[in-house]
């Protein structure tokens, strides 16, 4: 009896810690987003959607930073998705498991943790200097996609280890070409949960300053980039400045708030599409 | 060994099998023969599922197992460079332990195995998913229920459904490695029933744990331990005349 109320009275306590932790996290979450949109909100407006900056970045508004980042985020993209969810297919389904792919796994990780300044320097030695791609669109598109690849390839990875060994074997059984049972049996299973990973991963490029810091991102560039390979503005680069760098920094405070408010919304939309996304899957799947 | 003296559909001669360096097979010799129930039976861990997996090359899939000795479908080595795995498989069905119907409807389970085989005609399409369904003595239960997912069906139909996918491609062989060990007796019944009835046009091998089951269905019996055949012959001789003195202590339950 007294036994069975302590455990009552423990466990009550656990969830109780629990909840108080997850409620911290979400109140910090509120509270900057709250504030963020507080002193950003007032300087939404279409015009500042839709313009170009103008008189030195204190008037007009982010366009060609948005257009930027939107061009930006599709190259990292075309580089990673398909190059990151090949790579796992062959490491999870075909490569057999000897030391060299172990080690090659924890290469991956060990990858995902490298600071994203090392893969700016990286991508400027690569694809600016020794590929002659300058600074533009495709050098920090492919510097922040070489980036994004181990997350891409470990996302894909453990969606691959969901899928059941029994679906591949019966496939296997029936007669089907080890490549008919990974396309029939094994992929339209673990396809949501790559693309959750994957549009994640997407989401943190899009945020990051320090890859395309010397890889493409203009510090002004009032128009828009005519191809891949122009320089172009970028949302966390443009706050970055906005924040820190420009020389009325008070006047355009407003502004900084506003840019920030949009990157946010943009990283929670495509975070949002990954779980819409994965939930149509899952429920056409049933 | 063939205690028949007709050709052996599917025959096996020595052979060992290796994960690795451990050895789970030691020149196992068993032949099956066309519309007969060969049943194989053994303590737990004496290889009956690893000579089962070599009969269809679903070993191939483990890496760093081996095989030796020759396995003949039809006269042919199943391991001959001209054999096409994939053919094989198609020619030898497997049902499994566990039901592992894919996380499709009823009617895409069925339809599988003829699908990655280029069938698209939905007509044709139909009528083998409803013939294999009626083979497997589940059309009844499930008609209306074509477009169900398959996981919404009870354990035991699940694993009527997973012989039904394996009719549908029309096998020559099907081997069941313990197909009523995860479900009911009733649904057990109901698979012993359907051996009885497949022996007809298949030849049948299936692992059992259970002796009453091997005595029920099967025609030939082998007694397999640690990676041996002990004793292989008609399934009323080892029940009631056991040549063996461990086949005698195991069917009597002295051990295992
Ligand atoms: N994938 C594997 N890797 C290494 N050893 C294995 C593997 N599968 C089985 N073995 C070993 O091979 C031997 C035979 O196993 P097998 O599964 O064929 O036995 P079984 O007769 O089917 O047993 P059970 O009745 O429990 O299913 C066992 O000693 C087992 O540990
Ligand atoms: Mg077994």
């Amino acid at each position: 009896m007294r036994k069975s109320t302590r455990k009552k009275i423990a466990q009550s306590i656990g969830f109780l810690a629990l909840r108080a932790a997850m409620g911290l996290v979400l109140a910090v979450l509120f509270l900057f987003l709250y504030d963020i949109g507080r002193k950003g909100g007032g300087a939404i407006s279409w015009e500042f959607l839709s313009q170009a900056p103008r008189r030195g970045m204190t008037e007009g508004g982010i366009f060609p930073a948005i257009v930027g980042t939107l061009l930006v985020t599709i190259i990292t993209a075309v580089l990673a998705v398909p190059l990151g969810m090949s790579a796992a297919i062959y490491l999870h389904e075909y490569a057999r498991q000897t030391r060299l792919t172990r080690l090659i796994r924890l290469s991956i990780r060990n990858l995902s943790g490298v600071p994203s300044i090392v893969y700016g320097l990286f991508g400027v030695i690569l694809f600016v200097n020794a590929m002659r791609f300058g600074t533009s669109i495709l050098s920090a598109g492919l510097t922040l996609g070489l980036m994004t690849l181990p997350w891409t390839i470990t996302a894909s990875e453990e969606a691959l280890k969901t899928v059941p060994d029994s679906y591949r074997e019966g496939a296997l059984a029936l007669g089907a070409t080890k490549w008919q049972s990974i396309r029939t049996n094994v992929l339209p299973y673990a396809v949501p949960g790559m693309l959750t990973g994957t549009v994640l991963g997407l989401a943190r490029a899009a945020g990051e300053t320090a890859p395309i810091l010397f890889t493409g991102a203009a510090f002004y560039l009032p128009y828009l980039p005519r191809s891949l390979g122009d320089q172009f503005m970028a949302l966390p680069y443009h706050l970055y400045i906005m924040a820190t760098q420009h020389h009325a920094i008070q006047q355009v405070r407003p502004l900084a708030y506003g840019t920030a408010l949009v990157l946010i919304a943009l990283v929670l939309g495509l975070n949002m599409t990954a779980v819409v996304l994965r939930y149509r899957l899952r429920r056409k799947r049933r | 060994m063939s205690p028949e003296t007709s050709v052996a559909k599917i025959e096996t001669r020595d052979l060992d099998f290796y994960y690795g360096p451990s050895r789970a097979l030691k020149r196992v010799s068993i032949s099956c023969h066309r519309n007969r129930v060969t049943a194989i039976i053994g303590p737990s861990g004496c290889g009956k599922s690893t000579f089962i997996r070599t009969l269809n090359r679903m070993n191939d899939v483990i890496p760093g197992t081996r095989v030796e000795g020759t396995i003949l479908l039809d006269g042919k080595d199943i391991h001959s460079p001209d054999v096409d795995v994939v053919d094989l498989r198609r020619r030898v069905g497997m049902v499994f332990q566990k039901p592992n119907p894919f996380p499709k409807s009823v009617f895409d389970n069925i339809a599988y195995g003829l699908r990655i085989n280029g069938m698209k005609n939905k007509r044709k399409l139909e009528a083998v998913v409803e013939r294999s369904l009626r083979g497997a003595a589940l059309w009844e239960e499930v008609k209306d229920r074509l477009e169900d997912n398959a996981f919404s069906l009870s354990g035991g139909q699940q694993q009527r459904l997973c012989i039904a996918r394996a009719l549908a491609v029309e096998p020559e062989v099907i081997l069941f490695d313990e197909p009523c060990s995860a479900i009911d007796p009733i649904a057990t019944a109901k698979v012993e029933d359907l051996i009885e009835n497949l022996k007809k046009s298949y030849t049948v091998v299936i692992v059992t744990h259970n002796m009453q089951q091997a005595a029920r269905v099967s025609d030939y019996t082998a007694f397999m331990m640690l990676g041996e055949l002990v004793e292989f012959d008609r399934t009323e001789k080892i029940f009631t005349n056991p040549q063996n003195k461990l086949t005698e202590d195991y069917i009597t339950g002295r051990f295992g």
